[in-house]
């Protein structure tokens, strides 16, 4: 319950805390929302030698919507849910927030955070892939985006180098008519993902014209269902290719297995779950 | 003491309408500066993962679960915690006697923590329905009321008449 | 109020007088008890399931920052006693515990070592640093592979891990089996569970500079625990003062002798300092007694149209790794003494083992054995109910104990009984509110169209209130059935209740007074209520086995009716009257048919306070202490019923409503009885369908290790509970009453099974193990469909 010592920096601006990060990329750690990383501190699984706190840099701010979409590293879940202008163009992330942990946390929690971590089970890596997201990374030397696709590498490992910091999450604006939909299932107790769906389309004449699924929870790292949507494009969204989707995007899944849920199970979730999302969308 | 030092921060902070400064080590949670430092012993911790809320407190209008804060991170804010609610002995805040009318507590223990974010949950949606109430308390654990009367107690603070799923 | 005469307060639903310092923060629980200067104990905690401890290096933590003392086991070895079951059922083996572990670990969180440090930060540091040379042990978690050939064993004077064995039943079940139609077989089990109080444990020993030392501990027996620890702790009863304060929940988790509860103690005294331990969610999990844990196999005996003629059970109880308190008489007595329910099944056969593994203890948790032991009988009249396709409320019907029954001795036993009942009422009372017929006819046509609805019913009966004293040693039950209620009135005739109960959210201060005031006959804002203060309250056992309105409630009865016909003699003195003539009616003492003026109460209890006149021989004063032992025991009952929605894809039930008639005689508080329901159907749906501990079967490792993994409820993961009462008068007691704090999670584990296992039926799945978690419920769906295809 109690972290072990560790000291503390407020970074005053995102070049202080490249700087910070970069004295001992192993040993300091970025704190902002804090709902992560203090829980493995408190159940001491984690003792960094410093926590550089940068909730006060103001360039990892805000939720932007214009030709782009750009949404800061410390925009918290609830910001997400609530923020209107979002909602209009990508209602997906209303959505996903109100699903995300629980209010407490989603006033706390930031998506920076959330992504960063990487955890296999966290919605928003899901959310961001099927976007077509860029990640914006600032280092020592340089700036990079990075596909949001390419961001995941494994459980709890990301594609950032050491002493990069993730600064926002970039997004094109959708088409006019596009759809989107987030669905969860929970775990009971922990409110993470046993499996999470996050599915965009468009419809141009009732035919396919653009699709996105992505998968949470149900592998070592969230995943674009590719081989469902290169199925789908040009065709109706007739129950049988709905279900030809969730199939083959249940064959590209790898399924974790633990006590909670056996890698069958969460198999068989993708595929309920890409089905349903998609159902949900015809005629939405 | 000991020989030992720890780096301390100071720490300032507007809790309940009172100005407090405490020096605190970086490791030092919201809930124990609140509970160990201020004696405001009504913010309770009942678990270490931020499961239960039973140590919700409000951080500039926000319930925010205290005991996954450091108190370094909280300076310059205002908080609010159960004691502020009925300040001074006074009436009880319409959150706590709907708890009290409807019994929706029995240890006691949950029930600070339940009543910010009850008091956050009504305050985005005056007139919430069951299952946004169920939802809304997504964050705060209770094992002896089953929720049942809690939900009762918020229901009767709606602003109007019951809205139906 | 000045006419209490249309003022009864029994069955009135009073809003709670203790509410107000909870809802504004100024509740007063262990943790928030500071002494000056006192000093923090953080306790080292096996990793291994088992192992032998070849050497503790304590050098690096001694050194540390701020720490004072660093102690392991060998240390303490001959300072502290070890800690000794209270319920000790005959012929049980009793595996030795050391308060530290000495040489040997049986279990993930066992104290291997401790700190005792400046601040709690401090003392956590240092345990870290403390070096501990292991040497591992094959381990063993499971109750059927404990007993197995071949398994580790736990402890050398407890041979197959078996501690008990225990046999109870009538009749003749070979003979009942040989004349029934069918026989069946089930093997059911009780999952583990962790009772999750929202105050983990806390304990402050501080002493005192007359040398006796102040506990503050939440306990539910407060004069246990003042016994315990002074045997073990080697203090005399007379100097340790036990304080249990406000309690964030006790659910039985809080009525053991734990080993910080004793190092706390100890340590003070040694220090001649305060000391402090206090539990983290994640610590307590490996620190505090589960609950259930059982396996039960069993046979069942009945004839085509429904009737049961005879069980057999076979009770395995897990009880970790050594015998907490109550552990022999949880799966023994409590469990298959119950075995045959709400039902006249008169050919009973029960045997249960109490069986040690390398887990944490397992002890007493809401219903400690009876839900155990109604599970038993439940499943079984279901899964007749169920085999021969028969409606399954009829079954029930036709194998209820009838009212002309009572008192009734299931299976001819010697042990049981159950005092009185009606459940054929609470059956008629739930089918209306739950509408049966209608929700039956729904769930039809919606299966029609591939839609798995299900209604679940339990009916249950136990016993309450552990009594009388003198039958409980013949079943090695170390305390008495009694409970201490005084009544003292001040000169100015208001009145403080102290009572052994021990209200842990109960709202004692509230239900007592009520007793008492409808006796009295005076305001029940002139009565007060101390509990939790061994200082203050005389005597008492505390709370637990719902007895807290059955036995202390009684308690409180008896000493008030004392109270009022002492005042009543006094009374007709200074009236100058025969007492046959007083009368006492709204707090006022009169003599009818005269113009005498009336006495108030508060008159009358000035008089006896100075005492200038008196009945020869009288002592001043009015205040009455009882040590109540009831005669008997009460039973509750109750039918509940449960209607749920199964996904099939997803194996998510949905609960859409639940309804609870239980009848646990007079209702003192509705409002308090029904949130008792609430609070104990909710705690039964958990077990139903969320809560489990996992151990891995090969290392015994603790896989619920935090909330993060054990699932306790949510307020959206459970209905609205409707609860309903009926009152049948207990004859055992003054006041009519019937445990009730338990009845909720004896009833709604089988009701909830049954729900699911209705709703499953067009699969053909005969049993579910709980928790009937989205995966297991999907799973059992999957393997039924591959057998349906072969």
């Amino acid at each position: 319950m109690i972290p072990a010592s560790f000291d503390y920096v407020r970074a005053t601006s995102l070049s202080h805390a490249i700087g910070l990060l970069q004295d001992d990329p192993d040993g300091n750690k970025l704190v902002a929302g804090g709902h992560t990383l203090i829980p493995t501190l408190k159940l001491r699984l984690a003792s960094p030698a410093l926590l550089i706190d940068i909730s006060g840099i103001d360039e990892l701010r805000g939720i932007e919507v214009a030709d782009c979409i750009r949404i800061g590293a410390l925009t918290t879940h609830a910001e997400l849910l609530a923020s209107k202008p979002l909602r209009e163009v990508l209602p997906i992330f209303h959505q996903a927030a109100d699903m995300i942990a629980d209010p407490q946390v989603r006033n706390r929690g930031t998506i920076g955070g959330s992504l960063a971590n990487a955890d296999p089970a966290a919605d928003w890596p899901a959310v961001v892939i099927a976007l077509k997201g860029e990640l914006e990374l600032a280092g020592p030397t340089r700036r990079r985006r990075i596909a949001a696709r390419d961001f995941f590498v494994d459980i709890m490992t990301t594609a950032l180098e050491p002493g990069e910091v993730l600064v926002a999450i970039h997004m094109p604006r959708p088409n006019r008519g596009a759809k989107f939909r987030y669905r969860k299932i929970r775990h009971p107790a922990s409110g993470y993902a046993v499996v999470g769906v996050a599915a965009t389309l468009c419809l141009r004449d009732d035919i396919v014209s653009e699709v996105m699924i992505a998968i949470t929870g149900a592998t070592s790292r969230a995943f674009a269902a590719d081989s469902a949507s290169t199925h789908l494009i040009g065709k109706p969204l007739s129950t049988e290719n709905i279900a030809m989707a969730a199939s083959l995007t249940g064959e590209q899944a790898e399924c974790l297995s633990d006590h909670y849920a056996s890698a069958d199970y969460r198999k068989h979730l993708v595929k309920t779950e890409v089905s349903r999302a998609l159902a949900s969308l015809n005629g939405a | 003491m000991t020989d030992h030092t720890e780096e301390l921060h100071v720490v300032t902070v507007d809790v309940n309408g009172v100005r407090r400064t405490a020096s605190v080590e970086a490791r030092k949670l919201l809930v124990h500066l609140l509970r160990d430092d201020l004696g405001l012993t009504g913010t309770h911790v009942g678990c270490d993962t931020s499961q239960c809320g039973a140590c919700t407190v409000d951080i500039d209008g926000q319930a925010v679960k205290s005991c996954t804060v450091l108190a370094v991170m909280t300076s310059g804010s205002s908080i609010t915690t159960i004691e502020g609610l009925a300040r001074g002995g006074g009436a009880l805040h319409p959150v706590q006697a709907a708890f009290h009318e409807h019994h929706a507590l029995q240890c006691g223990f949950c029930t600070p923590g339940m009543i910010m974010s009850v008091r956050q949950m009504l305050g985005q949606n005056p007139n919430p329905t069951e299952s946004e109430i169920r939802h809304g308390l997504a964050g705060n654990i209770c094992r002896c009321t089953g929720y049942n009367n809690i939900v009762r107690a918020v229901q009767s603070l709606a602003s109007e008449a019951p809205r139906h799923d | 109020m000045t006419d209490t005469t249309a003022i009864r307060y029994v069955g009135q639903s009073l809003r709670r007088r203790e509410d107000f310092k909870f809802v504004t923060g100024k509740g007063r629980y262990s943790d928030d008890i500071k002494a000056p200067g006192m000093l923090h104990i953080a306790v080292l905690r096996s990793p291994h399931a088992h192992a032998i401890i070849k050497h503790v290096d304590l050098t690096v933590a001694k050194a540390a920052p701020g720490v004072r003392l660093a102690l392991s086991g060998t240390d303490l070895a001959g300072k502290i006693g070890s800690i000794v079951p209270n319920w000790i059922i005959p012929g049980t083996k009793v595996p030795d515990r050391p308060v530290v572990a000495i040489d040997r670990v049986r279990f993930v969180g066992e104290c291997v070592a401790l700190v005792v440090a400046e601040t709690q930060a401090m003392a956590h540091d240092a345990i870290g640093l403390i070096d501990v040379d292991y040497e591992t042990l094959p381990s063993v978690v499971d109750e059927e592979a404990a007993i197995r050939d071949g398994a580790p064993q736990l402890h050398d004077n407890v041979p197959n891990n078996i501690t008990t064995i225990y046999k109870i039943g009538g009749g003749d079940y070979g003979k009942a089996a040989r004349e029934a139609d069918q026989v069946i077989t089930l093997r059911v089990a009780n999952n583990r569970l962790i009772p999750t109080c929202m105050e983990t444990r806390s304990i402050l020993a501080e002493p005192n500079v007359d040398g006796s030392l102040t506990v503050y501990l939440q306990s539910q027996v407060p004069h246990m625990h003042r016994r315990w620890i002074a045997d073990t702790v080697g203090i005399s009863e007379h100097q340790l003062r036990i304080v249990a304060p406000d309690i964030g929940g006790g659910f039985g988790a809080k009525m053991h002798l734990y080993p910080e509860e004793l190092l706390c103690p100890y340590l003070a005294r040694l220090l001649g300092v305060p000391v402090k331990w206090w539990e983290s969610r994640s610590e307590s999990h490996q620190s505090t007694n589960h609950g259930r844990a059982h396996t039960e196999a069993l046979e069942i005996a009945f004839r085509n149209d429904g009737k049961v003629l005879g069980l057999k059970v076979e009770t395995l109880g897990n009880v970790g790794a050594y015998l907490s308190n109550m552990a022999s008489g949880g799966p023994t007595v409590n469990t298959i003494n119950f075995g045959t329910g709400a039902y006249k099944i008169e050919h009973y056969e029960a045997r249960s083992r109490v069986v040690v593994t390398n887990t944490v203890p397992v002890d007493a948790y809401r219903g400690y054995g009876r839900p155990e032991g109604a599970y038993i009988a439940e499943r079984a009249i279901d899964a007749v109910a169920r085999h021969l396709n028969l409606d399954q409320v009829e079954v029930r019907r036709l194998n209820f104990i009838q009212p002309a029954d009572f008192p009734y001795r299931p299976y001819s036993g010697p042990a049981t009984i159950y005092d009185s009942g009606n459940y054929e009422g609470c059956l008629v009372k739930a089918m209306e509110a739950f509408n049966y017929d209608f929700r039956s006819a729904e769930r039809d046509q919606l299966r029609a169209k591939g839609r798995y609805r299900g209604i679940g019913v339990a009916a249950y009966t136990h016993m309450c209130g552990m009594a009388p004293s003198r039958r409980l040693s013949l079943i090695g039950f170390n305390r008495g059935g009694w409970e201490s209620a005084r009544v003292s009135v001040d000169s100015s005739g208001r009145v403080t209740i102290f009572s052994g109960s021990m209200s842990q959210g109960h709202g004692h201060v509230t239900s007592l007074a009520q007793i008492a005031a409808d006796v009295l006959q005076i305001p029940i804002e002139d009565i007060d209520v101390v509990q939790g203060d061994t200082r203050q309250v005389q005597a008492g056992h505390g709370t637990f086995n719902s007895r807290s309105m059955a036995v202390g409630g009684s308690g409180v009865h008896v000493s008030s009716t004392r109270v009022v016909a002492k005042a009543k003699k006094i009374a007709a003195g200074m009236l100058e009257v025969d007492e046959a003539d007083v009368s006492y009616q709204a707090g006022k003492f009169s003599v009818p048919g005269t113009d005498i003026a009336s006495l108030k109460f508060g008159t009358v209890a000035r008089m006896a306070h100075v005492g200038h006149q008196l009945p020869d021989g009288m002592e001043p004063g009015l205040d009455e202490t009882v040590f109540y032992d009831p005669k008997g025991m009460g039973a509750p009952s109750g039918v509940h019923m449960a209607y749920v929605d199964v996904d099939p894809e997803t194996g998510i039930v949905d609960i859409l409503d639940y309804v609870a008639v239980d009848d646990a005689g007079t209702i003192i508080n509705p409002l308090l009885a029904a949130g008792q329901i609430h609070g104990g159907v909710v705690q039964g749906i958990a077990q139903a369908l969320y809560e489990e501990v996992s151990y891995d079967a090969d290392t015994g490792q603790l896989m619920t290790g935090s909330l993060l993994d054990y699932a306790v409820p949510r307020a959206e993961h459970v209905p609205s509970i409707r609860s309903l009462f009926q009152e049948t008068p207990s004859p055992t007691n003054p006041i009519g009453v019937k445990g009730i704090g338990e009845s909720g999670s004896i009833a709604a584990p089988p009701c909830m099974v049954h729900a699911v296992l209705d709703a499953l039926s067009p699969f053909g799945i005969k049993h579910l193990d709980m928790p009937m978690t989205p995966p297991r419920v999907w799973s059992a769906i999957q393997k039924a469909r591959a057998g349906a295809d072969r």
